[in-house]
């Protein structure tokens, strides 16, 4: 068995302070393997954004560790975090993020570019990822331009172009309709599935699990069970 | 194109309404900047006309003269030992002093008179656009310059006047030699001026100093403060520089000017400062998000301070061309705004330092910013 992607041991994290604290994660553990699309589902509150954010980099746990390839983010400073999060994670939000002021192309090339990627070779890059999720012909608009689901498929573009290992996806659907929403779905399975990356979808839609190859279910910072095989597994076993 | 320059370009031309106010904030400052820094060169330069356009290798004058229009006056029979020494060609006795001037109409009228001995052309008036200097030899004759026709109650060549009760005929006329305090320069004789100043016969201000081709300057400079007492003699760089430095800083009018220009620099940054912190916490969704796919701080630093060089380009450029017609406009006024190339390029760089210090609160807030942020929003 190959090692995990991205690993949380005992995770715990702690949110404000004095009498106003509240354990947001309580020793939370949890692997992410290559090739293997993962939903987090659980109530409003439950810990899931906080999981989420400590997977991806942007906060640190009060206690436990956090693996990416091995590499622990223990004693990292934001400014390392901020390197391991553009090098080895693709973030994909629930209400996009895009920049309003910036083409597709150039809001995808923004994750080459803070990588420091020379402009040339990126933005030849952001127009192949938005190929990849079906764009190719709405590289120079703009997002006001875009339908919701067209403005997912450029933030999809945007997590995948520097080719993470790691996709953490934040309710990726749920700012869309239900067909939309399946495309995008569908988009972000077979990123996980081809090019064998770890990817984590936080969401509250029972629509998406037959998408998944394991569904995690988290309340009160707590995980309960790991449902592991969705029905796209059973389907590709038959 | 750096999308880094991308991001600031649009981030600032996205509100418009922002980014006048941020320009009209540079433009007011920087133009406030150049008029005071404008007017002190051009001050600086006023006072020190005189000895700007004096045929001098040496000024020999009353110690402690603090400047140019100082009334102190020497002995002129110094002028012979200034003769004496090695070096000396000339030494040409100047006499300067305020007088009333009565027009013919008996109305009076404050002047500057400044003699000379014109025929060693010591210090003659210049641009003459009426008259010759050789008039000026002739009895009564004095130089004036056209833009104090109306305040002498004349109306050119031949014109007539009284200077202490003394009749005196323009015969000369000048154009563009004007004096900062506003009184009129009347050029003579030196030996005429002693006598419409009340000079006695063996006094002058100043001995202008000619050397011969070969001599050495300084050497001749030391000889004639060894040989004559109680005088100075200075270069007319350091004659400048001292009659400079009395007006602007021993009169408290260059402090004044200096004070202007800081309060312009304030002002300015205080506004930039405000609009680029506004324009910051309104993309501050944006800002994280960039956090959050792993920009550098330095990127979204470089992004502010991009905003805040493009906010200076902007309002410098404006401002130069309305400090270019400022300078158009007073340029033959009393006290004309002289800019010079490297007040262009200061004031281009201190539009840039402006800019970049007040995208610091801006730099600041960004800082704080917690890239989990993009989940909550």
């Amino acid at each position: 068995m190959t090692d995990p992607l991205l690993e949380a041991v005992n995770i715990t994290k702690d949110l404000g302070s004095g009498a106003a604290k509240v354990a947001a994660l309580k020793g939370v553990s949890l692997a992410l393997n290559g090739g293997e699309l993962t939903l987090l589902m659980g109530p409003s509150g439950s810990g899931k954004t906080t999981l989420l954010s400590i997977l991806g980099c942007m906060l640190t746990p009060t206690e436990g560790t956090v693996r990416i390839r091995r590499q622990s983010t223990a004693g990292a400073d934001p400014e390392d975090l901020a390197r391991l999060r553009r090098e080895h994670v693709g973030f994909v939000f629930q209400s996009f993020h895009l920049f309003p002021t910036l083409s597709a192309t150039d809001n995808v090339r923004l994750a080459l570019d803070v990588r420091g990627e020379p402009s040339r070779a990126a933005r030849v890059r952001s127009r192949e990822a938005l190929a990849q999720v079906g764009l190719a012909h709405k590289t120079r608009a703009y997002p006001r331009e875009l339908s919701g689901g067209e403005q997912q498929r450029v933030a999809i573009a945007r997590a995948i172009v520097g080719n993470p290992s790691i996709i953490l996806a934040d309710e990726p659907t749920a700012a869309l309709d239900g067909t939309n929403g399946q495309a995008i779905m569908t988009i972000l399975a077979e990123i996980a599935r081809e090019r064998g990356r770890a990817m984590l979808i936080v969401t509250h839609d029972p629509r998406l699990l037959p998408f998944a190859d394991r569904v995690v279910h988290i309340e009160d910072g707590r995980i309960l069970d790991a449902e592991r095989g969705g029905v796209r597994e059973m389907l590709e076993d038959h | 194109m750096p999308l880094v320059f991308t991001i600031a370009l649009r981030n600032l031309f996205h509100d418009r309404l922002r980014l006048i106010a941020t320009v009209i904030g540079i433009v007011f400052s920087i133009v406030l900047v150049t008029i005071q820094m404008g007017l002190y060169f051009g001050f600086g330069r006023m006072v020190t006309t005189m000895i700007d356009h004096a045929s001098a290798d040496l000024w020999i004058m009353p110690r402690g003269t603090k400047c140019f229009e100082d009334p102190s006056l020497l002995n002129t029979r110094e002028r012979y030992r200034a003769l004496a020494i090695n070096g000396v060609a000339e030494a040409i006795p100047v006499v300067i002093g305020f007088a009333d001037w009565r027009m013919p109409s008996g109305a009076m009228t404050p002047v500057f008179v400044i003699g000379s001995d014109l025929r060693a052309g010591g210090l003659q008036p210049w641009d003459l656009v009426e008259g010759r200097i050789e008039a000026l030899t002739s009895a009564k004759a004095v130089a004036v310059d056209q833009t104090y026709f109306d305040r002498l109650g004349i109306t050119g060549i031949g014109a007539t006047a009284e200077i202490r009760q003394q009749p005196v005929q323009v015969a000369a006329v000048t154009s563009g030699i004007r004096s900062f305090t506003t009184t009129p320069f009347v050029f003579m004789d030196v030996d005429r001026a002693r006598a419409h100043t009340g000079v006695p016969s063996g006094k002058a201000t100043y001995l202008i100093v000619r050397l011969s081709a070969d001599a050495d300057r300084d050497r001749v400079r030391r000889q004639l403060m060894s040989n004559i007492g109680d005088v100075e003699v200075l270069t007319p760089a350091e004659f400048r520089e001292r009659s400079r430095t009395f007006w602007l800083f021993g009169t408290g009018a260059g402090a004044a000017l200096f004070a202007g220009a800081l309060l312009g620099v304030i002002v300015g940054t205080v506004v930039v400062a405000q609009t680029l912190y506004a324009s910051t916490k309104e993309h501050l969704n944006e800002f994280a998000t960039l956090r959050a796919i792993g920009s550098s701080r330095r990127y979204i630093y470089n992004v502010i301070i991009w905003q805040a060089l493009l906010s200076a380009v902007i309002g410098f450029s404006i401002a130069a061309l309305i400090g270019d017609a400022v300078v158009r406009l007073t340029a033959g006024t009393a006290l004309p705004i002289v800019i010079t190339p490297g007040l262009i390029a200061g004031l281009f760089v201190l539009t840039l330092v402006m800019c970049i210090g007040s995208s610091i609160a801006a730099i600041v807030q960004v800082t704080r910013i917690e890239p989990a942020m993009v989940f909550t929003r």
